[in-house]
């Protein structure tokens, strides 16, 4: 009877260049190959002598961060930094702001200082789509992880490095392993993957660890890790994150090891050449063994270096996205 | 004093009555119809030509806040808003603050309904004290104070031992037990259908085995005790199927729905808009299909507003951290006439729906306009297109998917115990 949204579209401007970057979900194949391009042009800017360039001097981007987080914020100060921004890290642990208006504030009191970029982390799914439609539309919103939601830059990053690992996407079979019921990561992967062309995307895990009807993202779904496992390009392991864990979901960390583990043996079963990704930090031998983690199919250090590379992407183009909408809405309204 | 609703189709399905004629009310009470009494000399006369004249609607379930927070609303506020949406009657859920377990409580709504002066409100007494499912709450003085049921709303009680006891007590003294069925365990940390929408977005979902596990429990206890039992808004289609079944047994079980579980499916959460947070929620095509059946088959009999006001910063945050629930009061017959403009109901089935039903399920002198009855009237165009706006609308909540929306069938008066409450202008 009503009408409802695509949650996508309040990251595009009008003429569908990027303006947020909340999701994979829907973004055309031609964005999310441009973000892969203008990172590739990033990569190697971090083994010069100066690893600077001007496409973000003079705005001040706000890393805002509700859930604890090491790797991401790092990476992302380090891009808005070699983009030559001036940037603000928020730590804000959610146990001491109770609700929503907290948020809503927060947003509102930064928005005043002027920023141009808020990059947001959040538990709550949603978050950053209702930072960037209610609250502040007009400052680009990076999306860092909302809840179970999306977390789509480290998707990007991951598909960088698959693709500088194996060119094209269409042929490859690739298998997603592990907590895939709390984890943003897979479904952004997901969205990611399928948009790209990868035809067979496969989910690994018991099933108290899938969401109910993931198959309807496109994914099959396999219980049993060799089967599972068989016959990939690429397999991207999940952490397991024990944080959330609040409901009897497994026996135990070592029931879970033996049977969803990525060890030298069920490797083996891949492709030859299958590599290994994960998105850090690693539980080894929880859902890696060291062996497999350290080996030189892994290419979990490339998926390091290319996350500064992917944030530094998405932030020029979204700031360049935000530019050309203001100044297009400016000109409507003369 | 008299008053003349004058050329109306009058639409009274306790009295079997769909025709155009004349009605007639004196001194609160209706005196005739279609031929004035003698020496009748209107006071006020209400042309209702090509309008609707059919008894004020009961809604079974609306939280009207008081006592309790008053940036949600009072039962002045919430009152004015349920008589522009042509309701005369409204049951209270006993979830205010303080909770309704003691007669106090019963009375103070109570008093609070007569100053308001509007309508009338019966409110539902908490089935165990502080609804927290351990001791029962002292029933038989709340029914003494106006309390016309009894609910833990949708605090389960863990215990089935204690609500075996709660509904053998309440069986005792005949008085009926109201289910908002939902299993704790299974609901806990969910605010939304658990689906492929769910999945989707991330969000924590809430399976249907939270409502058919907790209604099959309290079926079977239902069952056992005799007590009378009612179940309140419905979301899922297998629900609707077990209620059908008990029915057919004989057991004289009643359910209602939600208009909003009627009209709208989990999908419409697409791009995390809050106002799709409801409780119970939103659910898929086939669950709103089957509570469409349900309707039509007469499993369910009543449609209710579950109207949930709340100030705008509950619904400023991400989805999962807002409030659920919407308003509901004033747009509860407008949607309701989709279901006639679909062909599902024809116009007095509906208003049997809104109406005489509930009246029969709560056993309320209400829901009918035969001669002598309490004058309680809802007047409305069936044709004509408003909205619902935030500057216009009357409860102190705004939070509805529905607001700037456009609708068809306005109500234009509503009348309580003879006496004009609400005029459109």
């Amino acid at each position: 009877m009503l009408e409802h949204t695509d949650p996508s579209q309040v990251q595009l401007t009008k003429d569908g260049e990027l303006k947020h970057f909340i999701t994979t979900e829907h973004l055309s194949r031609e964005v999310l190959t441009e973000i892969l391009d203008t990172a590739d042009s990033f990569v190697d800017l971090g083994a010069k002598q100066v690893k600077k360039v001007p496409l973000l001097r003079g705005k001040t981007v706000v890393n805002l961060f509700f859930e604890a987080s090491t790797r991401t914020l790092s990476t992302f100060e380090l891009a808005a930094k070699r983009l030559s921004a001036d940037v603000l890290n928020l730590n804000i642990s959610t146990s001491s702001t109770s609700k929503g208006e907290t948020l809503k504030d927060t947003l509102m009191t930064l928005h005043a200082m002027h920023s141009d970029m808020f990059v947001v982390r959040h538990s709550s799914s949603g978050a950053a789509h209702f930072i960037a439609e209610h609250v502040t539309p007009d400052v680009a919103v990076i999306n860092a992880g909302d809840g179970r939601h999306a977390h789509p830059t480290q998707a990007m990053l991951d598909m960088l490095t698959i693709r500088q690992a194996k060119g094209a996407f269409e042929p490859l079979s690739v298998a997603i392993v592990g907590d895939i019921l709390h984890s943003r990561v897979a479904r952004s992967q997901i969205h990611a993957l399928r948009t790209l062309g990868v035809e067979d995307i496969r989910v690994i895990a018991p099933n108290t660890l899938l969401p109910h009807h993931i198959e309807s993202l496109g994914v099959k779904v396999y219980t049993n890790m060799q089967q599972g496992i068989k016959d990939v390009d690429v397999v991207m392991m999940l952490r397991l994150q024990k944080e959330r864990m609040n409901s009897a979901l497994l026996p135990s960390e070592s029931e879970f090891y033996k049977l969803y583990g990525l060890t030298m043996d069920k490797l083996a079963l891949a492709k030859p050449d299958a590599v290994v990704m994960h998105p850090g930090p690693i539980n080894r031998g929880v859902e890696i063994a060291s062996s497999v983690a350290d080996c030189d199919r892994s290419l979990i250090l490339d998926q390091v270096t290319n996350g500064i590379a992917v944030r530094m992407a998405v932030m020029s183009m979204a700031v360049s996205g935000q530019t050309k909408s203001r100044s297009n809405n400016n000109g409507t309204e003369v | 004093m008299n008053i003349l609703i004058k050329n109306g189709r009058l639409i009274d399905p306790a009295n079997k009555i769909d025709s155009i004629t004349d009605l007639y009310i004196s001194n609160g009470h209706i005196a005739s119809i279609n031929t004035a009494p003698e020496g009748f000399v209107a006071d006020q006369l209400i042309d209702a030509s090509d309008k609707i004249v059919c008894p004020g609607l009961i809604d079974i379930c609306a939280h009207a806040r008081e006592p309790g927070p008053s940036q949600k609303g009072s039962i002045k506020t919430e009152s004015m808003a349920a008589v522009a949406g042509g309701i005369t009657t409204m049951i209270t859920p006993p979830t205010t603050n303080p909770i309704i377990d003691t007669p106090a409580v019963a009375k103070l709504i109570k008093d609070r309904c007569t100053e308001a002066g509007k309508l009338t409100i019966h409110p539902m007494g908490a089935l165990t004290k502080a609804l927290e499912g351990e001791q029962l709450s002292p029933m038989h003085a709340l029914a003494s104070s106006g309390c016309i049921a009894f609910t833990n709303s949708r605090n389960a009680i863990a215990n089935s031992l204690v609500l075996t006891r709660c509904l053998e007590y309440a069986a005792t003294h005949d008085f009926l037990v109201v289910f908002q069925a939902q299993d704790a365990a299974l609901a806990q940390g969910g605010c939304m259908h658990d689906d492929s929408t769910c999945t989707r977005l991330g969000l924590n979902g809430i399976p249907e085995s939270t409502e058919t596990v907790e209604v099959a429990r309290c079926l079977l206890l239902t069952e056992q005790t005799g007590v009378r039992a009612h179940f309140g808004q419905l979301s899922c289609e297998r629900s609707v199927r077990m209620i059908a079944e008990a029915q057919e047994r004989g057991l004289p079980v009643t359910a209602d729905v939600s208009i909003q579980n009627l009209l709208l499916t989990d999908e419409n959460v697409n791009g995390f808009n809050n106002n799709f947070h409801l409780i119970p929620p939103l659910r898929s095509q086939l669950d709103r299909a089957g509570l469409i059946q349900g309707l039509i088959s007469g499993t369910i009999q009543a449609i209710c507003s579950d109207h949930q006001p709340h100030e705008r910063a509950a619904k400023e945050a991400p989805f999962a951290d807002t409030e659920p629930g919407m308003i509901g009061l004033e747009t509860l017959l407008s949607l309701s006439l989709w279901l006639v403009e679909q062909e599902m109901l024809d116009l007095p089935q509906l208003i049997e729906k809104l109406t005489l039903a509930p009246a029969a399920i709560l056993g309320l002198d209400a829901g009918n306009l035969a001669i002598g009855r309490k004058a309680d009237i809802c007047i409305f165009d069936p044709k004509a297109e408003w909205m619902l706006t935030p500057e216009t609308s009357y409860s102190r909540g705004k939070n509805t998917p529905f607001m700037d929306h456009p609708l068809k069938g306005k109500v234009t008066n509503t009348l309580h115990n003879g006496q004009v409450v609400y005029s459109a202008n």
